[in-house]
């Protein structure tokens, strides 16, 4: 719906825009201007124009506020991320205000000054008073902006040690995530990709104690409320872990080590039951259900219901199926964390069941074998 | 030193008429004739942009309408690509490459700064022609080149280069992991090369003219601020290209000849490669080198076209004449100093990304004075709003719309969330791509009587900019809404994660304004080329200007000015200057053009 009101409009006015051209031109008479250049009328019709143009400006502004805004993402579920969104709403603030007055000015002057005959132009070439006033005003809101933004960020990329925060590995590789707790140790094992063989899919380095309490998993669990520091490691190309919820993105560059820390604040349960969320959850899943319909009818099979969960996706292009690298984040009470977490298998463990497994792979072909020997 | 190179020119004016039978191969083709290069330019740029504009459309329909089918998609992207009408991911992502490629070197580099520069710097300074014709012939030539090497890796059988615009490695360095990594990627880096080539002797070109040619009395505090800012471009370009080539060269060398500059620990497709101690990171900072400097490159040149269009359409000076010029210098010397806020979180030390976030927010100062100084250049003018002047103050709105957004961006605390989001896209579309395409637009209106010797029709320039306009804001305002909600960039489609489900309707408005703005541009189109041939005989100064090119007879010749070269005896802003009486210092003339001795009891004002 909103598409054809677009396109109406549009052809509209540029209907109107031809028409008015036309009925210029014809209502001149004999004395057609062609040489091409603004007449009075010109100036008179684009000046007016210019000052419509800016207030179809306010009303786009406007209605992509009072539409949109709702997409912005809902309260921040770390703790770093509600200085980010408070920098972020003043930003917007100062900068739609600097909008509003440029923009307002800018058009209207077009308007105002549009040109006549007889009209003299008034030659203002230079005043320093007022070019030192404009230069001077953007360095002191700008200055406090800069000042702000640098404190919030070295809250947030210097990782307070003392707070012993969780090391997690995150893996990336085309085109998924793995994640890595570090075990009781708190220590992540040593790796590197010439490592890898079989179930060993994130090349830990098998000699390494540290690794032996390493859990790998395909989805990452946390603990609401506790400080976690995470490892990137990619073993491809570069991949971008992108938190949205938690205000945090890295990017993971094979051959080196990348860090981001946060502290999650908001449990998934909590999120999915705030008011936000329901709103847009229920929102969602009636997109869903209509474009079902449509779906069905084709013979399809029909969308999901959809229920929120904390997402990890990836945010640097990395191949074809770049836009499909997602790894589902829950976040959940210490007692449920570590109920999840007893349930995966370590790292020992998984080497030593493939060991097992592969021998009793290699005394099974013996056997075979040695039955083969007796029925010859 | 103006004086030195005046003497020889007109030297060569004295043999003028002797060796001038031109036949159409050196008239036309291998012209050394900076007015026709500069055609030349325009029209390779303008069929380059047509490309550009076409696969933006592509990959917009695909966004707003995912995994359709459309007959157009298997007309232009054939069975391979577009199997039943369906775009591929493979092919989205070669699309979205190389659009951004096309339109910032292609359409804004060259296309731009190319047309411009060759077909200004010397009338604006009163020079017969470019330092060096034949290296100007090169140029032009070698960015034809480059042109067709990127045009034909379309037709690569593994597709075109489609690790993104910016080909960070290892994408761009492994064929294993993109199939447009291979012969695609190959011919990009060589096109790219010879791109690099072409524009730098473009801009030494263009540096030795402005410094060197300059007729008498024309001192750089009287040059027109087009000159300014095509001389400052020059430099940036010639300070920033030899980064990217090094990158380009590095990573050839990475891909065929096995070194290690950026690649390290690397598992692909079931097997570990043999490359040790290189770093991605490395290759972010040599492209950004260029990359970041290169957005000014592509934005300074429109901000001249503009400051030269405003002053003369609002028969005013430019308000602030000094304070523009130590804003381009201020704004070309940062530009060298701001790449790391492409990188925040790529992993390099926190420290730097502060570092970054300061230059960068300086830099917002020389343009914000800039704005205002346009808006006050319009203030108690006598606004003759042509066509041009419509897409000057166009760019001003653009420009301050999107450049307002980069104060999000350039606060690294603030990228964390919106890094490589559509907020991005929004950002960088208005602020360097619309605007610096509206400097484009302007310069075409208001110089096309330079060009071809007649008029544009001025009712389809209205169409053409009313209908661009609000298409352009229709295209990239809601794309900052989009961006806040985390909607990632360089998505094939966004129905992987039911999250983004409500976008899908703003993405769909956002297609179709990008399909009308996209098709009023063939008016523009119909409107250049028929105004070629048909457009009426322009007269020899047709917008009352100052500057030293509408002295020029209407029909080219070579060597530009028929007897000698004017001399300059003012700025190029005296538009509407009164003598203590009131009047005009020409009675009855609201300009007084750069030749013009200074008249009786008239002030030459310290600019």
């Amino acid at each position: 719906m909103t598409v054809f009101l677009v396109i109406i409009v549009i052809a509209l006015f540029a209907v109107t825009l031809w028409q008015m051209s036309k009925i210029f031109d014809l209502s001149k008479g004999s004395d057609i201007d062609s040489s091409q250049v603004a007449t009075d009328k010109d100036n008179k019709t684009h000046g007016m124009f210019m000052l419509l143009f800016v207030i179809l400006l306010y009303v786009i502004t406007i209605y992509c506020f009072w539409n949109y805004s709702k997409f912005y993402l809902p309260e921040a579920a770390s703790e770093h991320g509600s200085h980010v969104d408070n920098l972020m709403f003043l930003s917007i603030a100062i900068i739609m205000f600097v909008q509003i007055i440029t923009q307002g000015l800018l058009h209207w002057f077009a308007y105002k000054y549009q040109g006549r005959k007889g009209r003299k132009a008034l030659f203002y070439a230079d005043n320093d008073k007022l070019e030192f006033i404009w230069t001077i005003i953007p360095v002191i809101v700008l200055a406090g902006l800069i000042i702000y933004g640098l404190f919030t960020w070295s809250d947030i990329m210097n990782i307070n040690e003392e707070e012993d925060p969780m090391i997690v590995e995150i893996y990336a590789y085309q085109f998924a995530w793995r994640a890595r707790y570090s075990g009781e140790d708190n220590t992540l094992g040593g790796a590197n990709v010439r490592f890898i063989e079989g179930v060993n899919q994130l090349g830990v380095d098998e000699s390494d104690p540290y690794g032996e309490d390493d859990v790998v998993t395909t989805e990452l669990h946390l603990p609401v409320g506790k400080p976690v520091l995470f490892k990137f490691r990619s073993q491809d190309v570069l991949h971008s872990a992108f938190f949205p919820h938690f205000r945090a993105q890295m990017n993971v560059v094979p051959g080196m080590i990348t860090q981001f820390g946060f502290t999650p604040t908001i449990t998934s349960e909590e999120m999915r039951s705030s008011e936000y969320m329901v709103d847009k959850v229920a929102n969602i899943n009636e997109i869903r259900k209509d474009n079902s319909k449509d779906l069905m009818q084709a013979g399809e099979a029909p969308l999901d219901s959809y229920e929120f969960e904390y997402y990890l996706l990836c945010n640097k292009i990395c191949g074809q199926a770049h836009y499909n690298m997602q790894m589902k984040i829950v976040v959940e009470s210490e007692e449920d964390y570590k109920a999840w977490l007893e349930k995966q298998q370590t790292f020992g463990e998984a080497m030593a069941a493939q060991k097992e497994s592969q021998l009793e792979v290699s005394t099974e072909t013996a056997e075979v074998a040695v039955v083969e020997k007796e029925n010859n | 030193m103006s004086a030195v190179g005046h003497a020889t020119l007109d030297h060569s004016h004295d043999d003028h008429g002797h060796h001038h039978k031109q036949t159409f191969i050196t008239k036309y083709i291998f012209s050394t004739d900076h007015k026709m290069i500069a055609k030349q330019y325009l029209i390779t740029g303008l069929i380059m942009g047509i490309i550009g504009i076409l696969m933006s459309v592509l990959f917009r329909m695909q966004l707003a309408w995912p995994e359709q089918s459309f007959a157009i998609f298997n007309f232009l992207l054939g069975d391979k690509w577009a199997p039943d009408g369906v775009m591929t991911p493979e092919i989205y992502l070669a699309l979205v490459t190389i659009h951004g490629t096309i339109m910032v070197f292609f359409v804004l580099t060259a296309g731009l700064s190319g047309t411009f520069s060759n077909l200004l710097i010397p009338l604006q300074i009163g020079a017969r022609d470019m330092a060096s014709g034949f290296l100007n012939m090169v140029s032009y030539w070698l960015f034809f080149i480059s042109c067709a090497i990127m045009l034909s890796s379309l037709f690569v059988e593994a597709g075109p280069a489609s690790a993104g615009w910016t080909i960070y490695p290892p994408l761009s360095a492994l064929p294993q992991a993109i199939g447009g990594s291979g012969l695609g990627m190959t011919l990009w880096l060589s096109s790219m090369a010879i791109f690099i080539a072409s524009s730098l002797l473009g801009s030494l070109n263009y540096i030795v003219t402005v410094i060197n040619l300059r007729t008498n009395g024309m001192s750089m505090t009287r040059l027109p601020l087009t000159i300014w800012a095509f001389f400052v471009t020059a430099i940036i370009g010639v300070v920033s290209f030899p980064v990217l080539l090094s990158a380009a060269l590095m990573l050839i060398m990475d891909r065929s000849f096995g070194t290690s500059f950026f690649l390290s620990d690397i598992f692909i497709q079931g097997e570990v490669l043999s490359h040790q101690g290189g770093s991605p990171v490395l290759f972010e900072h040599l492209f950004w080198f260029l990359g970041h400097p290169e957005v000014y490159i592509v934005i300074l040149p429109a901000m001249g076209l503009v400051s030269e269009i405003m002053a003369t359409n609002a028969r005013k000076p430019i308000f602030g004449y000094r304070a523009m010029v130590a804003s381009i210098l201020a704004i070309a010397f940062l530009s060298t100093i701001v790449w790391g806020h492409h990188m925040f979180v790529s992993g390099m030390n926190p420290f730097l990304g502060s570092v970054f976030t300061f230059t960068t927010l300086l830099i917002a100062i020389p343009s914000a004075v800039k704005a205002f100084n346009w808006i006050t250049t319009l203030w108690k003018g006598n606004l003759q709003l042509n066509p041009a002047m419509l897409f000057s103050i166009g760019f001003v709105s653009t420009f301050i719309t999107g450049g307002l957004t980069g104060i999000i961006l350039g606060d690294s605390t603030l990228d964390i969330n919106v890094h490589d989001t559509y907020f991005v896209i929004a950002h960088f579309h208005l602020v360097m791509g619309i605007s610096a395409l509206y400097g484009l637009l302007a310069g075409v209106y208001h110089w096309f009587p330079k060009m071809f010797g007649r008029m544009m029709n001025k009712n389809l320039g209205y169409i053409h900019f009313w209908v661009t306009a609000i298409g352009a804001y229709g295209v990239f305002f809601p794309m900052h809404f989009i961006g806040m909600a985390g909607l990632p960039r360089r998505y094939y489609t966004n129905t992987a994660f039911p999250y983004f489900d409500d976008l899908s309707d703003v993405n769909v408005v956002i297609t179709v304004f990008a399909i009308i703005t996209a098709a009023v541009q063939v008016v523009f189109l119909w409107n250049f080329f028929s105004s070629i041939f048909f457009g009426k005989k322009a007269v020899q100064n047709p917008w009352n200007a100052n500057t030293l090119e509408w002295t020029t007879p209407v029909e080219h010749i070579h060597g530009n000015w028929p007897g000698e070269i004017p001399s300059v005896y003012r700025w190029s802003y005296d538009y509407s200057k009164t003598n203590e009486n009131g009047e005009y210092v020409i009675p009855g003339q609201d300009f007084v053009p750069q030749n013009v001795p200074l008249q009786e009891n008239e002030e030459e004002l310290n600019h």
